[in-house]
């Protein structure tokens, strides 16, 4: 065959799309979203979970740093947590099982200009997504991802999960988990990623202050938060919450955040460990490297046209 | 080699149409680069070539060939046997002497291989001609090249004996040695010129070509996984995503050293699962994006491939087809992932899939495939297969600038857009990039569980029916509008030869040699695999049989893959399977004795 038999379709928008022409507007013009505004489905956890709140300090970040719809893009995996792209109105995917980071990679690669949010499970992101968390990581692909770590895999009700202590009983460990347990921060730190904090649902005002640091953070920003499942492993951060009698411990302000091995020391802290940033550093983001790839390249055909580009390639095949 | 002599000299020199050259040896011998130039050159001189390239699967050292056919007029497989044989070692010459056809010329390294060890018997049947092409080869550029060079003195033995243009294979040595040392070019062209002029006093025979049939015509040469990659950019993929396995690899490398000159990227990522998902992620970003794979890798992207039939995203998947099953024959032809690209993963999961019959239909077919993936919002799987990925092959060049097409995503605010829409009048399913705002304040979700028309999830059987159904429907208005095949011969007869992906040039060809042979005898090529385009019925029942030819097993049921796939169509029992799993392409004559064979 040497000739195209089916055409590049004229529209990319369905046709019921309503494409009336939809008046400009300019960001100063715009209110910040209301949660109202915000909120799509209601949220289909139990009562008492705490991806609660999660969800609500998502919102509430939305409105506080003014934005829009369209420039929300909330991406999960599979599970519980990973149900969260339905209850944000604003555009989401809800991918596969452990598959999340890469599919944001994907979007974050290939448009720069959006904010890109991922949020999932402690199953999702370190047991069937654990090599996509790693080299996610490495190569600093600008996104933030939030895992929402209840230590548990609540979704398919009750198993072992990559977070589970030693000793947890669920219902593939009727004994007590005997393996032993992925350490988030540690694992984020020596993976390479360039922004870790830890925090806990039970503390809004830290969860908060934590996800605005990880959005303005250029690169790989990794928030493991704390968020108890109340039907399969309640009181499981109590030693966290001090209104259940437990403490909640900020890393010393004293600590820098841009030494590695400090940062993976103060990881290894008696549970229930401490809150707030263990690590960050500048590196370059993955999004900045291929555009500078790409800069180059295009610098030695500026001006062509795409057809001519593909052109000079031809050309040389003759 | 049809020849016709001319007027004796000696050695007499004939012309002839067209000429199968098989180059034997090992791998590190330089042949594929040999094969290259005369593939090359015979695109400049307008005529028509299909290589034919085996390569060992270790990566270096072992046995090597390169066989070309170059015609002046349509070439459409690679020969079944090869009118010369150059052999640089003794195993070269004892395993491909069989190749070549009774009366044929094989040039033998006379350094490797004595002449008194040549049994009689061979002697009568095959023109012999000893060079010593290794020693040759070090006093034409000095003692320390030992096996380097040899191929390029080959290539001008092939010169002298083809009256090949060497003004044109010069440029063609020049531009290709031409590196950072230019002591690097002179020394090829030293071993070219050596070749070239050698007294081949002892050749039985010299050839000339008839000139070409297209005669002023641009022609490009490539490999079938440079065109599709090409194409693929030619259709405005500007971004993808991969993991390295052969005999893919080739294609990812291409478009990872080329989208970055038109802004765009690919990705080599940790697995075949990541890439998939980032070619999804890019997708949904707003641009059709590119995954692809061989072998265990496309078992990988399975379940990844089934999210986008749910969610209904574009996408394109490459399939760069070998022997299987697990890691299987990884630098072997096989026919044998139609099943996987159509049905693989669990669930009701329609999809379109395309093969790819020739090195040009890789670059239309990866334009097309990108254009059905947006206007039907779906994905589709390229199934192209080894041996058109590595073969090489002339052909017409592209209008590049009528066919180069934007697709750039369109983020135009919008009023309100449902992308699962029921009552869509098309019934297609079309996405919105994120970043573009609709007033109405609904925003859309994409998922892979069942859901509504905003793609929030459902658990209504009703909408679990009627969404099913618009996934189905979808791809059946495509296969309405695809183009009903075109019988290749008569319209009737008693043999109907179907052919899919890279048989329809061997399946063409049989049909030619057994309707010379009197044998009513026609084929039909089916490039839409799935859904199968309409009216195969009807070009079926001109004919007693039915054969589907094809690279794969007969399976339980006698039958191969897309013959299976037929029958699901039309329960027809004179539908029959011409199949095989050798992992070598089709031979001409194979297809034709087993066709007739079956029909009696
Ligand atoms: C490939 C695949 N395997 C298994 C499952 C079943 N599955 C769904 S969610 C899940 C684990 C959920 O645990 P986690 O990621 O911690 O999320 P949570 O529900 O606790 O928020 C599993 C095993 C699946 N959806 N896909
Ligand atoms: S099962 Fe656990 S994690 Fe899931 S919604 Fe209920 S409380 Fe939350
Ligand atoms: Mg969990």
């Amino acid at each position: 065959m040497s000739e195209v038999a089916i055409l590049n379709p004229t529209t990319s928008r369905g046709l019921n799309t309503n494409t009336t022409p939809v008046a400009p507007l300019l960001d100063a013009d715009r209110k910040p979203l209301t949660k109202k505004e915000v909120s799509a489905d209601h949220p289909t956890w139990c009562p008492g979970c705490g991806d609660f709140a999660v969800l609500a300090l998502y919102f509430k970040l939305i409105e506080r740093r003014k934005l829009h719809h369209e420039k929300i893009t909330t991406v999960a995996g599979i599970g519980c947590s990973s149900r969260f792209p339905y209850f944000v109105q604003a555009h989401g995917a809800h991918y596969i099982h452990g598959r999340a980071l890469p599919f944001a990679s994907g979007v974050s690669l290939s448009r720069p200009d959006l904010q890109v949010c991922v949020f999932g499970g402690d199953g999702d992101a370190f047991s069937i997504g654990g090599n996509h968390f790693t080299h996610t990581a490495r190569k600093n692909v600008r996104l933030t991802y939030v895992v929402m770590d209840n230590s548990v895999y609540g979704l398919t009700k009750n198993q072992t999960s990559p977070t589970s202590p030693i000793g947890f009983k669920s219902k593939t460990d009727i004994w007590g988990s005997k393996d032993r347990p992925i350490n988030p921060i540690k694992q984020a730190i020596s993976a390479g990623a360039t922004f870790v904090a830890r925090t806990t649902a039970t503390n809004p005002n830290h969860v908060l202050a934590m996800m605005e640091a990880a959005m303005d953070h250029d690169g790989f920003s990794f928030i493991q938060c704390l968020s108890e499942c109340v039907e399969f492993y309640p009181g499981a951060f109590d030693a966290a919450t001090p209104r259940k009698g437990g403490v909640f411990n900020e890393i010393s302000k004293e600590h820098d955040v841009t030494d590695e091995y400090a940062a993976y020391k103060l990881a290894d802290t008696a549970w229930p460990g401490l809150f707030g940033v263990y690590y960050k550093t500048e590196r370059p983001t993955k999004n900045a490297n291929e555009q500078s790839i790409i800069t180059d390249l295009q610098g030695k055909s500026a001006g062509l046209e795409p057809w001519q580009i593909l052109k000079k390639n031809f050309d040389r095949m003759k | 080699m049809s020849t016709a002599a001319s007027p004796q000299s000696s050695p007499k020199i004939s012309k002839i149409s067209e000429a199968v050259i098989r180059i034997a040896g090992n791998s590190q011998d330089g042949i594929q680069a040999i094969g290259g130039f005369l593939a090359r050159l015979a695109g400049r001189s307008e005529q028509e070539v299909m290589t034919f390239m085996t390569i060992p699967s270790t990566i270096s050292g072992g046995p090597s060939i390169f066989q070309v056919r170059i015609g002046s007029g349509e070439v459409l497989s690679a020969g079944d046997e090869a009118d010369m044989l150059l052999a640089f070692y003794d195993h070269s010459y004892k395993a491909h002497l069989g190749s070549l056809k009774k009366g044929g010329i094989v040039i033998y390294d006379s350094d490797h291989m004595k002449a008194e060890d040549i049994p009689a018997e061979n002697l009568t049947q095959y023109r012999h001609v000893g060079v010593a092409i290794s020693s040759l080869t070090v006093e034409a550029i000095g003692g320390t090249g030992r096996d380097k060079g040899k191929n390029v003195f080959s290539l001008g033995l092939l010169a002298k004996m083809f009256d090949l243009n060497v003004t044109k294979l010069t440029r063609l040595l020049t531009e290709r040695f031409t590196g950072k040392d230019p002591k690097v070019a002179e020394t090829a062209l030293n071993a070219f010129n050596a070749g070239y002029n050698y007294q081949l006093a002892s050749a039985p025979e010299l050839f000339q070509f008839n000139p070409g049939e297209n005669v002023g015509l641009s022609q490009v040469v490539m490999s079938g996984n440079e065109a599709l990659a090409y194409g693929l950019i030619a259709a405005g993929v500007r971004f993808g995503a991969g993991y390295p396995i052969t005999p893919w690899t080739d294609i990812m490398e291409l478009l990872r050293r080329e989208l970055p000159k038109y802004g765009g990227s690919f990705q080599q990522c940790e697995d075949e699962i990541a890439s998939i998902s980032m070619a999804i992620g890019a997708s949904w970003g707003g641009r059709v994006a590119v995954t692809g794979s061989s072998g265990p890798g496309i078992s990988l992207k399975t379940e990844a491939l089934g999210w986008a039939v749910m969610a209904e995203m574009p996408l394109i998947v490459v399939d760069v087809q070998r022997g299987g099953p697990s890691t299987g024959m990884p630098t072997s032809i096989e026919q044998s992932d139609l099943n996987i690209a159509c049905f693989g993963g669990h669930g009701d999961s329609p999809r379109v899939v395309i093969g790819t019959s020739s090195v040009e239909d890789c670059f239309y077919t990866a334009i097309e495939a990108v254009n059905i993936a947006r206007k039907y919002s779906t994905p589709v799987v390229i199934l192209t297969d080894q041996g058109i990925a590595t073969r090489i092959e002339a052909f017409k060049e592209p209008d590049l600038q009528k066919i180069v097409q934007d697709i750039s995503p369109d983020l135009t605010p919008v009023t309100d857009h449902k992308p699962y829409d029921l009552s869509a009048p098309d019934g297609i399913t079309r996405h919105l990039a994120p970043g573009t705002r609709i007033a109405s304040g609904k925003y859309p979700v994409v998922t892979g569980l069942e859901h509504d028309e905003l793609g929030h999830p459902t658990g209504s059987a009703k909408l679990h029916v009627q969404m099913v159904a618009k996934r189905r429907n979808k791809l059946k208005k495509l296969a309405s509008e695809l183009p009903v095949p075109t019988v290749y011969g008569p319209a009737e007869g008693q043999i109907l030869l179907v052919s899919w992906g890279s048989s329809q040039g061997p399946v063409q060809e049989a049909v030619k040699l057994a309707r010379a042979a009197g044998h009513a005898v026609s084929s039909v090529h089916i490039k839409y695999v799935n859904p199968l385009p309409p009216g195969l019925e009807n070009i079926f029942a001109g004919f007693s049989h039915v054969f589907v030819v094809e690279l794969n097993d007969e399976g339980f049921a006698g039958i191969g893959q897309m013959g299976a796939l037929i029958r699901t169509y039309i329960p027809d029992a004179k539908i029959r399977g011409i199949t095989k799993t050798d992992g070598l392409t089709w031979k001409v004559k194979d297809i034709v004795d087993r066709a007739l064979q079956m029909a009696k």
